[in-house]
């Protein structure tokens, strides 16, 4: 795979490397201040573009974030581990985290069975209009989250095209936890297919042709040769559309039903905490939605370090 | 596959997610919002408040996306041109906001200037509040699509690699020069790509923008949190019509990066 404008979100690190080891070596042997001299290996504008990165980070990512890990402690470090320790008692919050936790893993890995079908159909079967599916796959993206949340909510209510003859079945979809799982299944399947599309191309069928001509059957064929090679990508795939479902708001509030402890999700608690001038309160599930996200953020690193120098390769 | 009829089974298979998962809803948004006719669904569109929304949208998403461009270009020149001491966690911290919830990308802007917050009393009583104004939503939509740009460029740049800005600088261009004339030519399809993307994500952003909208019909309501108001006030046809506008703008959009995307990389392939 090029790292071509196709997969823009694979390899931000990776090729890092050669300019931090040219410096090193440029380094060795000077002064300790010609170390920043160096630096510029060449090329002007370290100082400029480094005040103009480092401005813009700093207004738009680090001040707000900081405000955001300063508000527990706004009141004495006594009163911020008193709310931390506060968290473990409030039951809404924890629900309402729990309802987004779960309702994430649970779409994430729905979204990994149906992004592996579609990503075979494109690539291995190439099903009829395979091309036309490629398309289609995008527009959960283009869709913005409160398109979607009115048509999920219409499309699985009691009267939508979905959700009446569902109603017929005895099955309730809108206002349950399970509409919660359908609005961030759409949201997060492109994820899924993006990432396993390309590493699936990049596998070739010779493998499994191999394979099969050397006895195995199909299943051991899935289990040995594909899934082996698939899995980074697999889980970079979960990992993302899971840290997406985590936060998801527009999308859901309007299908969730929004009933404390049972269909409300963390974001949405945080709007409420809001609406109620507890401040403090809407910063602590704050927090805990950007640790998770740091956590899944840190999986994805972590494949892309360890698993995906192997056999999968550079489109992860 | 198995066969004819197993090669036809998983097509039927393949083709079922994908109309239940993916194009039903997008085909349910035209379908709402022409339910009662394409009058009704144009007169939701003319109501003042709806017209107030989608100019503010515009004028949100043009200023985000020209401030995010051009420092997101900055950054990844930075980032990927010269090496310094905490290059990685600046990476990082670019990548942030993608990951981090909406409404939290609201939530820390409203700890920052909101009343309650750091700078907002101060701000509030010069004349100037942030929150609850227009300035408070373009900061929001500043945060969530502040990754797109640096994200898209940062790998471009690496592939196109620093020979020809070297060479370009022995020739006596300055910075600005080589940025102008030599990496953006060459990654002029990553920035396109980039800068579409920011805008279709700055177009319908929902969570971030609305906790610090205030939600004030016809002032600071954009589209998506007039889509809100609509759907919750039970004017579905409406709600749905501004949702179709909304939608085939960001489509069309991604439809463009697309097709960027698909010309670039067939180009690449040539080359």
């Amino acid at each position: 795979m090029t790292p071509g404008p196709m997969t823009p979100a694979h390899d931000m690190d990776g090729g890092g490397m050669a300019g931090h080891c040219a410096a090193r070596q440029g380094a060795g042997g000077h002064a300790p201040f010609t170390l920043w001299r160096r630096r510029r290996d060449g090329l002007p504008g370290f100082g400029v573009g480094l005040s103009l990165t480092l401005g813009w980070l700093g207004v738009l990512v680090i001040l707000p974030l900081l405000a955001l890990l300063a508000r527990p402690w706004a009141q004495g470090v006594g009163s911020g581990l008193g709310a931390f320790a506060h968290i473990v008692h409030d039951g809404r919050m924890l629900a309402a985290l729990r309802v987004s936790f779960v309702s994430a893993l649970v779409a994430a890995a729905l979204d990994v069975v149906a992004g592996v079908v579609i990503a075979w159909g494109l690539v291995r079967v190439r099903v009829p209009g395979w091309r036309v599916i490629d398309a289609l796959v995008e527009l959960p993206f283009a869709l913005p989250t409160a398109v979607v949340g009115i048509t999920m909510a219409t499309l699985y209510g009691p009267h939508g095209w979905v959700g009446a003859p569902l109603s017929h079945l005895g099955m309730k979809v809108a206002f349950t936890p399970l509409g919660i799982v359908v609005a961030l299944m759409f949201v997060g399947l492109p994820f899924v297919v993006r990432t396993v599309v390309p590493v699936l191309r990049a596998l070739p069928p010779e493998a499994e042709e191999v394979a099969r001509t050397l006895g195995a059957t199909r299943a051991q064929v899935v289990a040995r040769v594909v899934m082996p090679a698939l899995y980074p990508a697999l889980l970079t795939a979960f990992a993302m559309a899971f840290a997406r479902g985590v936060g998801e708001y527009g999308s859901v509030i309007f299908i969730a039903g929004n009933q404390p402890y049972h269909t409300e999700i963390a974001p949405l608690l945080i709007v409420i905490r809001l609406q109620e001038y507890d401040t403090q309160g809407a910063s602590l599930i704050g927090l805990v939605l950007v640790a998770i996200a740091m956590a899944s953020l840190g999986v994805i690193a972590w494949v892309r370090r360890h698993v995906g120098r192997g056999g999968a390769g550079g489109a992860i | 596959m198995n066969g004819r009829v197993g090669r036809w089974g998983f097509a039927a298979l393949v083709w079922g997610m994908v109309g239940m998962m993916v194009v039903l809803p997008p085909v349910m948004v035209f379908a709402g919002a022409l339910s009662h006719g394409l009058r009704a669904a144009w007169d939701g569109l003319c109501d003042p408040d709806a017209l107030s929304a989608i100019r503010l949208t515009l004028l949100i998403t043009a200023l985000a996306v020209a401030i995010n461009s051009f420092f997101g270009v900055m950054a990844a020149w930075t980032l990927t041109r010269f090496s310094f001491p905490g290059r990685g966690l600046a990476i990082v911290l670019v990548e942030l906001p993608l990951s981090v919830s909406p409404v939290v990308g609201g939530l820390v802007w409203l700890l920052v200037f909101g009343t309650q917050g750091w700078w907002g009393a101060a701000l509030e009583r010069w004349g100037y509040p942030v929150m609850f104004a227009p300035p408070g939503i373009l900061l929001a939509t500043l945060f969530v699509t502040f990754p797109y740009v640096t994200r898209t460029m940062m790998p471009m740049l690496r592939h196109m690699g620093r020979a020809q800005e070297e060479a370009a600088v022995m020739l006596g261009a300055g910075m600005w020069r080589v940025l102008w004339h030599v990496t953006l030519p060459g990654a002029r399809a990553a920035l396109l790509s980039g800068v579409l993307m920011t805008t279709a994500r700055a177009m319908g952003e929902f969570g971030a923008v609305s906790v610090v909208s205030g939600h004030i019909p016809g002032l600071t309501e954009t589209m998506p949190l007039h889509i809100e108001t609509l759907y919750n006030g039970y004017q579905t046809v409406a709600a749905f019509a501004m949702a179709a506008l909304l939608a085939l703008m960001a489509m069309g959009v991604v439809a463009v990066r697309g097709l960027v995307e698909r010309t670039a990389l067939r180009m690449g392939k040539i080359a």
